[in-house]
């Protein structure tokens, strides 16, 4: 019987010729990923484990990106917690300060993730390596302390369900708007425990930044992970960057899915998910009059250069509605200082827009763009549930960064198309 | 392993940003975290709930973050187990590996009010309503790996006692 991408992948790291949807299995890790929030619990783990030295120094990676630059002195103590376990450790990768980035977006520039890897990390959206053709889910700070320890997690190994892409995107459309369109169609809980594996003619359009868009919401249906073929957008990504060899994995012909799902993309408008679930979504012509407070721009979804280039499309010439905060966030360094060299910093400050660091500060509520009682947003970022961006009764609607960007301006939601 | 206690009802998607909001992430105190749990989905939970007590779900209880404050916070704060129709699935390995216990069931949420009083018993995989006649409900079976997890007190224990 054939195997997909995610069973090969999980067959090779157990050292088993086969697996099967179901089977509980060990497996060793290429990397394992925390956060400011999620590693102070695993090194606590770690530590009452009478843990002395990671397995890999080069395959722990730490990035406190959550809570900083540190928002209070709590943080403050949770960011020196990880940076001196971080130091004390000699870890390879450790970002911290000018070097840190928002990690799903960081981890992949660095070439720190490559094709055929299985990553952990201790952040949900740990998912989005997908788009690369790796392994790569989410996990508890416990189980991140245990990889931190044995180099090994534990895993059932999922049924794939198959997307099939076809059709030509149309204007304005982008990778969010098909995994936005995808999670309305399946809801929060329709690819639970599942793997998402996106093929089919429209993703050979898709450029890297599509795919992780698409990839990173993957839990947001449910789903244990996401993951896309290589091609030759990938190489062309994945070749500069890696500092080691990598695997590719391909899907069987005769493999088993739970499930064939067709999309037709050409059918596909702007989305927006409104509050407060993320399959809450409708076409962005479909909005009705929605004013915003808020527009936030970045994100381990949407926070790379090609989003920021889409945003400065839009941007360019026009202002922010005056009572709109419009907030960008280029999610890495790197992409800071391209959006700097490539002059989207002054159409993003002529456009009124506060530009800040990379974090991911406002996405969860953390800091950097809270919202106030009966305030809204758009943002495009991942999640939209209660409370997410701020007060409790607050609203958060998702969208990809041209729509994000065209609300800005007038000031509800609205899409490119509407502007004059 | 058997817990009885007056239920809270919650419903369908309970995400973990409603467990335990991101504001209170910038700790990791087990009774702070405890002091806000549920608080967006329900403000005046931690202070009404009591040890013993039983959270009952929906669909996708505990979907969103990876944030293990999250079962943190609710087993902080003396509630004994959750049983839900479905469990995300970060959140599912998150309260086996640390200790909190689940149960799926799909039968009892739509039987109950949410004042009710029932007893889990995880040996025989039983759910029963106090003050009521009705056949126990079936939980779904545990796997035999999570069983040793829960058996051995958690992930780490796990790993500790099999690395000797």
């Amino acid at each position: 019987m054939g195997m997909t991408i995610t069973e090969k992948i999980l067959a090779v790291h157990a050292d088993l010729k086969d697996v099967y949807p179901g089977m509980l299995i060990n497996a060793k890790v290429d990397i394992a990923l925390g956060n400011d929030i999620t590693a102070p619990i695993a090194i606590e783990e770690f530590q009452k484990a009478n843990g002395e030295k990671v397995f890999d120094r080069d395959k722990v990676v730490l990035v406190s990106d959550h809570f900083t630059p540190n928002k209070d002195i709590s943080s403050a103590q949770q960011c020196k917690f990880v940076r001196q376990f971080a130091l004390s450790q000699e870890l390879t990768h450790y970002y911290d300060g000018g070097e840190v980035g928002v990690e799903h977006a960081l981890l992949p520039e660095k070439g720190i993730v490559l094709p055929g890897d299985l990553v952990i990390g201790a952040d949900s959206h740990t998912c989005t390596y997908g788009a690369l053709g790796a392994f790569s889910t989410g996990v508890g700070s416990t189980d991140l302390a245990a990889a931190m320890l044995t180099g090994e997690v534990w895993f059932k190994v999922p049924e794939s369900i198959k997307f099939i892409l076809f059709g030509k995107l149309n204007t304005w459309v982008s990778g969010k708007d098909l995994i936005l369109y995808i999670i309305g169609k399946i809801g929060v809980d329709g690819a639970l425990y599942k793997a998402m594996e996106m093929t089919g003619e429209t993703i050979g359009t898709l450029d890297m930044a599509d795919r992780m868009s698409m990839a990173n919401m993957a839990i947001e249906a449910g789903a244990k992970n996401g993951i896309f073929a290589c091609d030759d957008t990938t190489r062309a990504y994945v070749k500069p960057r890696a500092k080691r060899s990598w695997t590719e994995y391909y899907s069987d012909d005769d493999a088993v899915y739970s499930e064939t799902m067709e999309i037709d993309c050409g059918k596909i408008e702007p989305q927006v998910a409104f509050p407060h679930l993320p399959s809450n979504t409708k076409g962005v012509s479909q909005a009705g009059n929605v004013t915003i407070d808020q527009a936030v721009i970045g994100s381990c979804t949407n926070g790379r250069i090609e989003d920021l280039r889409i945003a400065a499309q839009v941007l360019k010439g026009r202002k922010a509605a005056s009572h709109v905060r419009l907030l960008i966030i280029p999610a890495t360094p790197e992409i800071y200082r391209m959006a700097m060299k490539e002059g989207l910093m002054d159409i993003f400050m002529d456009a009124r827009a506060i530009i800040s660091p990379p974090t991911c500060g406002p996405c969860l509520g953390g800091h950097m763009g809270i919202l106030a009682q009966g305030e809204r947003a758009i943002a495009t970022t991942n999640r939209n549930f209660v409370g997410r961006m701020g007060h409790p009764g607050s609203e958060v609607y998702l969208s990809n960064p041209a729509v994000a960007a065209a609300s800005a301006i007038m000031g509800r939601i609205a899409g490119p198309a509407e502007l004059t | 392993m058997k817990f009885q206690g007056k239920i809270w009802k919650f419903g369908d998607n309970i995400d973990t940003d409603a467990i335990i909001p991101a504001r209170y992430l910038n700790t990791t105190d087990h009774a702070v975290l405890a002091s806000h749990c549920m608080e967006d989905a329900d403000p005046a939970f931690p202070q009404k709930v009591s040890g013993g007590d039983i959270i009952v779900g929906g669909e996708n209880f505990g979907c969103g973050s990876s944030r293990e404050h999250a079962p943190i916070a609710i087993k902080a704060s003396g509630v004994s187990c959750v049983v839900a129709k479905s469990f995300a699935r970060i959140f599912y390995r998150n309260a086996f590996n640390m200790g909190l216990p689940i149960f799926e069931s799909q039968e009892l949420y739509d039987l109950i009010k949410g004042e009710e009083t029932i007893t889990v018993n995880g040996d025989d995989g039983t759910i029963t309503i106090a003050g009521t006649n009705a056949a126990p409900l079936k939980i779904n079976p545990i796997p035999p790996f999570m069983q040793e997890l829960i058996a051995d007190g958690g992930l780490m224990k796990h790993i500790m006692k099999k690395r000797g």
